[in-house]
């Protein structure tokens, strides 16, 4: 099957700070890999050449087989923060993917409308952001990068601001969510329990300047649910990762 | 209480009321004179409007200029920074030789006054945008029009507003002080007359006048505020819980 995404060789530094030394990573059609590494290896770095901000020193980014390096609008990306527009009602704020496409607003509105209840938002269209909950404000966030592109997702760490318990159940919504979709998502986590529930693939980066240190394939079943993160396999793997960050 | 005393004073006649009317004579005069000042109100209402306008338009034009391409602010800046620091009083006579007793001159020194206010506050608005919410934009590859108008003008908006307050605090001033140095008619004119025949009471008048019409564009100017950002009344309120 051809990758929907082929990151090669890339390296980037800003000054004389090493962000990204070598790293290849690539991503399936209809799969879920996630990126697992410290704080500040340079993951959000990877995203932003992705997805177009920023241009890498050395390397290439192939998407759908064409080379994209500096490329912006090819993939949706989905930030840590939500970015949601406080001036605008959730509805409006899903809309905006659509608008930068080309839709009207009443067009945009339509289509948007109609995903609010997969994803949790039905009857809270016309609230500001500031009126929902953590939970929630991510959720409408993924709407937003769902309705930009649904082929190619990249999320960085997007339940890492939520607590515990809105975490774990975000995960088990966001698996059972995929179920209906057929995206390629890339993921970026620093929590070994979120990247092997979640994943197929996990690349284990290590400290900045980064490189791939070990690549995981999970080949625990799907359906997954709150049983998986208890099970034989799932604890296997998280020692194995768990050892190897010990290492660093 | 304030008041009260002042008039305590005026009436047991320790200061000549050419100097200091009593509060109930500034009234009376206020009312009695109504249909006269009428006419002068009116003009300076329309010359600070008209300039005040004039002011949005032009500031909001030119700071969005100055934001979007930065050599063009590298030469305006300073520019419009020197412009400030002469003061309009000097400027006001210029302006009365070059285009008469009219509105005009008028309207211009508003316009003066006006536009740096909102133009270096909405500039500031503009510079100070998150910049994540830019990149959120810019990754999904919309125009410069589009980041304008999704996120950097919306976010601006209380920027924006903070000048249009400030603005709107002189602008009446402005009117005056353009009346003043030369005119035929506006509250500056009444003002200046009631001076020369020392109808103290009219003065103070006058100046209650100038004030209330203050104070109402800078309530208008609020009431907008509120209206186009309804989503500040939300921000302090809590938040409906965690609804998973």
């Amino acid at each position: 099957m051809p990758n929907k995404i082929e990151v090669l060789n890339i390296k980037k530094s800003f000054g004389s700070l090493g962000t990204i030394e070598n790293v290849s990573v690539s991503l399936e059609k209809n799969k879920f890999v996630s990126i697992l590494g410290p704080s500040g290896c340079g993951k959000s770095t990877l995203f932003d050449i992705i997805s177009g901000l920023e241009k890498p020193d050395r390397g290439d980014i192939i998407i759908d087989g064409i080379n994209c390096i500096g490329k912006t609008g090819k993939v949706s990306y989905m930030h840590q923060k939500d970015l949601l527009l406080p001036w605008k009602t959730i509805l409006d704020n899903a809309c905006i993917s659509l608008q930068v496409k080309g839709l009207r607003i009443r067009q945009a509105r339509d289509k948007a409308g109609t995903y609010f209840n997969l994803f949790g938002l039905s009857g809270f269209e016309s609230y500001y952001p500031n009126q929902l909950s953590g939970g929630m404000k991510q959720r409408a966030a993924l709407l937003r990068t769902y309705l930009f592109s649904d082929d190619i997702m990249l999320l960085d760490e997007p339940f890492g601001g939520l607590d515990a318990i809105t975490r774990r159940s975000m995960q088990l919504w966001l698996l059972g969510l995929l179920k209906n979709f057929k995206s390629s998502i890339l993921f970026i986590t620093h929590s070994v329990d979120e990247a092997i529930f979640l994943s197929d693939r996990i690349y284990l980066f290590s400290k900045r300047p980064a490189i791939v240190k070990a690549t995981f394939d999970i080949n625990i079943q799907r359906p997954r649910d709150y049983k998986t993160f208890t099970s034989a396999h799932f604890n296997e793997i998280k020692e194995k990762i768990i050892n190897l960050l010990q290492v660093e | 209480m304030l008041i009260a005393i002042w008039e305590i004073i005026s009436r047991t006649g320790s200061v000549p009321s050419y100097i200091l009317p009593a509060p109930s004579i500034i009234i009376y005069s206020l009312f009695s004179n109504f249909s006269l000042m009428g006419r002068h109100i009116l003009v300076t209402v329309y010359e600070t409007l008209v300039g005040f306008i004039i002011s949005v338009f032009l500031g909001i034009i030119i700071a969005i200029i100055m934001d979007g391409l930065p050599f063009v602010k590298k030469v305006i800046y300073p520019l419009l920074i020197t412009s400030q620091t002469i003061p309009i009083i000097t400027l006001a006579p210029l302006f009365i030789i070059w285009f008469g007793y009219g509105y005009l001159p008028k309207i211009i020194i508003v316009i003066l006054i006006c536009f740096f206010p909102i133009s270096i506050n909405l500039l500031q608005g503009l510079g100070s945008v998150d910049i994540e919410l830019i990149n959120l934009l810019k990754s999904m590859g919309a125009s410069k029009y589009q980041i304008y108008k999704i996120v950097k003008l919306p976010a601006s908006l209380p920027s924006l507003f903070s000048g249009l307050k400030i603005a709107a605090t002189y602008s009446i001033m402005g009117a005056t002080i353009g009346e003043w140095v030369g005119g035929k008619d506006g509250i500056g004119v009444f003002m200046l007359r009631a001076k020369y025949s020392f109808a103290t009471d009219k003065v103070f008048g006058a100046i209650i006048i100038i004030t209330v019409l203050s104070i109402c564009l800078l309530k208008l100017i609020e009431f907008i505020e509120r209206k186009s950002m309804p989503w500040v009344a939300y921000e302090k309120n809590d938040t409906l819980g965690e609804q998973i």
